[in-house]
């Protein structure tokens, strides 16, 4: 059968497919599915922040004179910006009482207000009790904020002249660096979208098994052309989730983010190439692993076997996605090109590649070799299908098979 | 058949799976526009045959051609096939599971639906439209899919099995579209361990045991290969006239059945009347398929069909 006649026929194919999987209700909650582990990220994002919260670390109790705590409340407020994002021990003042030793036993042992460590001497005699040690992170923030706080006692107040911010466009080292974000953001994408997408031409295919439907097909069609009829429908059918999805995503983050859409890190060929080639390489990313898919599914004859077969396979994703991970923010390097050549990790290495360098032509040179590999996969595919399940006689079992029969 | 353009030929079809023979040498002719039957027990190799001949699957060895092609797939809008495991998609409507079975066959959608919708109406089944494939009954939907099987106006069908899980009323619907197809000039092939549909529909049969082919010709010819049955009661018991009757005959519960002697039947009838017979009745029975077939197939292969006839009959 002529090449005309097999898309033909794949588009007969998959136009049934597409059309009996987006009419059914079940599309509903494939297009909900996002939401679910959105909603979960965020429920854990909440749960993680309130268990912070209540897992704060408690003060350092700080038994000195009012002038010694000032000082060092000071020195600490002056270095949090150095601190960022780690959290900098609290100090909290209390009246030196006449028994220090009774007063650090009462205050260790209090369980309605909890401190860390107790710090008496001031600043002259520093020295803190508790169970903390000199390399625990505590213990050495102490010691900078004594530090700074005898500093600030030594030395007057020096008026500072207030610095001056003219802001520019972006240079190119942050933006680079931001890039590189944009690429692991591309690839992550793909990668989840691929993995959870590609799996569904599986249940297609037992679908077609268990219906007897494939005898139907097999008669009528090639093989080929019902593998990538398959593949186009549910092709079609995620990417039509897909741009739902992401005309949700940015209104959600064109309401929500600061700048909106314009904050996101602008990826090195532009927006409109980058979220094309994203679309071109999800589709090719798909098609790769869909077609693998649908060569595992041709050995397996139920929803189990396909189950246990699609395991390492998920897993052998895993490791190319790592592959291919491995070449963001190094797009040239040794790694960066095998991961580009490599057919199943080219999608994910190219579109780092796009979010990282200007130049189109590599892409369009991946774009055909990623082609070439979905035709050999197919036939590949289709081959084995040919064998394993188009036949009247008894199937060699396999190892898988004899095991779980 | 001489003249006559052959629309489907296989020599020498092999097919082994995983070591086991399960077609062994099957060698047909199907002239076109003839209705041919292929017959066989279960599990004789009839689907085999069929798949490799539609090209669904490849033979170990041998070849066969479709319509004058050796690769059949490239014709598949020439043909019709109803596989023996019947297959549509549950939730489609029936209407569209003929539309989609048309458009696999090459016939653009419009006018797929169109065909469809005039199919289902030419038969009064415009109810059945949009009625999804599983709210209808067994029969229905074996209805559609064999609609859908000529739907694109094929020049060859293949059936396999087609009667099977049919009421009688849909069986004789079955024969007469078979009839009408024939007529219009479509070659039809159909496969089938049931021998009456043979004998009542078939030009020619091809008879396979075993995985191979033992009698491929005209069902007449099949036939021809039996002595008439003579069936004799008499008023006497016994006297000269026994000498006239072969060494084979048999007295079934007072009749006597013997194969016709090859000179026919009046030195019989004489030789019966002067040895002082006293013919009661006389009949000469031409053998059915059915005896040709046990002849033909051979003892342990009519038994499996007969006992799946009489099932069947009984059903």
């Amino acid at each position: 059968m002529k090449l005309p006649e097999t898309i033909r026929a794949a588009f007969v194919i998959a136009r049934r497919d597409f059309t009996a999987t987006v009419l059914s209700k079940t599309f509903l909650l494939f297009l909900l599915g996002p939401l679910f582990p959105i909603a979960l990220g965020m429920g854990m994002v909440g749960i993680g922040a309130q268990v912070d919260r209540n897992a704060k670390a408690p003060p350092i109790a700080v038994v000195s004179s009012q002038q010694d705590y000032e000082l060092l409340s000071a020195a600490r407020e002056r270095l949090m910006p150095l601190a960022d994002s780690i959290a900098l021990v609290e100090l909290r003042y209390v009246p030196p009482e006449g028994d220090l030793a009774g007063q650090q036993k009462k205050l260790l042992s209090s369980e309605k207000e909890p401190v860390m460590a107790v710090f008496d001497g001031g600043l002259s005699a520093p020295h803190l009790t508790g169970t903390v040690t000199s390399r625990d992170r505590p213990a050495r923030q102490m010691k900078l904020f004594i530090d700074e706080a005898r500093r600030m006692a030594a030395q007057p107040q020096v008026s500072s002249p207030k610095l001056q911010i003219t802001q520019t466009r972006e240079m190119a080292g942050p933006q680079a660096a931001r890039r590189v974000q944009t690429g692991r953001m591309g690839q992550a994408l793909l990668f989840v979208l691929t993995i959870l997408l590609a799996g569904m031409v599986l249940s297609q295919l037992i679908e077609e098994k268990s219906s007897k439907v494939i005898e139907v097909l097999a008669a009528a069609v090639p093989i080929d052309a019902i593998f990538l009829g398959k593949l186009f429908a549910m092709l079609a059918t995620s990417l039509t989730g897909i741009a739902l999805w992401t005309i949700a995503g940015a209104f959600t983050i064109n309401s929500l983010a600061t700048g909106g859409l314009r904050s996101l890190p602008m990826p090195a060929v532009g927006w409109p190439a980058f979220i094309s080639l994203t679309v071109v390489y999800f589709s090719m990313s798909y098609l790769l692993i869909g077609a693998t898919f649908l060569g595992i599914g041709a050995h397996a004859s139920t929803a189990r076997e396909v189950q246990i077969l699609s395991m390492p396979v998920t897993m052998a994703q895993l490791v190319l996605f790592g592959f291919a991970s491995l070449a963001v923010g190094q797009p040239n390097s040794a790694t960066g090109m095998a991961a580009a050549i490599f057919p199943l990790s080219s999608p994910f290495a190219m579109i780092a590649r796009a979010a990282e360098l200007p130049d189109i032509w590599p892409h369009l040179i991946a774009l055909g070799w990623q082609a070439l590999w979905v035709a050999l996969i197919l036939r590949l595919a289709a081959a084995v299908f040919r064998r394993s399940v188009l036949k009247s006689g008894k199937s060699r079992r396999r190892f898988w098979q004899r095991s779980s029969a | 058949m001489g003249e006559r353009p052959i629309a489907a030929e296989a020599r020498d079809l092999v097919k082994d799976f995983d070591g086991k023979r399960a077609v062994d040498g099957v060698s047909l002719t199907v002239p076109e526009g003839s209705i041919t039957g292929i017959l066989g027990p279960n599990g004789a190799g009839k689907t085999t045959c069929l798949r490799m001949m539609l090209g669904i699957i490849d033979p170990s060895s041998g070849t066969r051609t479709l319509l004058g092609h050796d690769r059949p797939i490239e014709i598949a809008h020439q043909v019709g096939y109803l596989p023996e495991e019947r297959g549509l998609y549950p939730a489609m409507p029936a209407s569209e599971a003929l539309a989609f079975m048309g458009a696999l066959r090459g016939l653009p959608i419009k006018e797929s639906r169109r065909r469809s919708l005039e199919l289902l109406h030419s038969r009064g089944h415009d109810d059945w439209a949009k009625r999804p494939i599983r709210t209808l009954s067994k029969g229905m939907a074996q209805t559609v899919q064999l609609l859908g099987t000529i739907i694109h106006r094929p020049k060859l069908i293949v059936l396999d099995e087609p009667f099977a899980g049919l009421d009688a009323i849909n069986q004789e619907k079955l024969e007469q579209l078979i009839r009408d197809q024939a007529a219009a000039g479509v070659t039809v092939i159909f496969s089938t361990h049931v021998i009456a549909h043979a004998e009542r529909l078939c030009e020619r049969v091809v008879i396979i045991a075993e995985g191979r082919s033992v009698f491929e010709g005209a069902v007449d010819e099949a036939r021809d290969r039996l002595r008439p049955i003579v069936h004799l009661r008499t008023r006497v018991a016994d006297g000269p006239w026994r000498a006239a009757l072969p060494a084979s005959a048999k007295n079934v519960g007072g009749e006597w059945r013997f194969e016709l002697p090859s000179d026919g039947p009046e030195p019989l009838l004489k030789a019966l009347i002067d040895g002082g017979a006293g013919i009661e009745t006389l009949s000469i029975e031409r053998p059915g398929l059915h005896d040709a077939f046990i002849a033909i197939a051979g003892e342990a292969a009519a038994r499996e069909m007969g006992h799946v006839h009489v099932a069947d009959e009984a059903a």
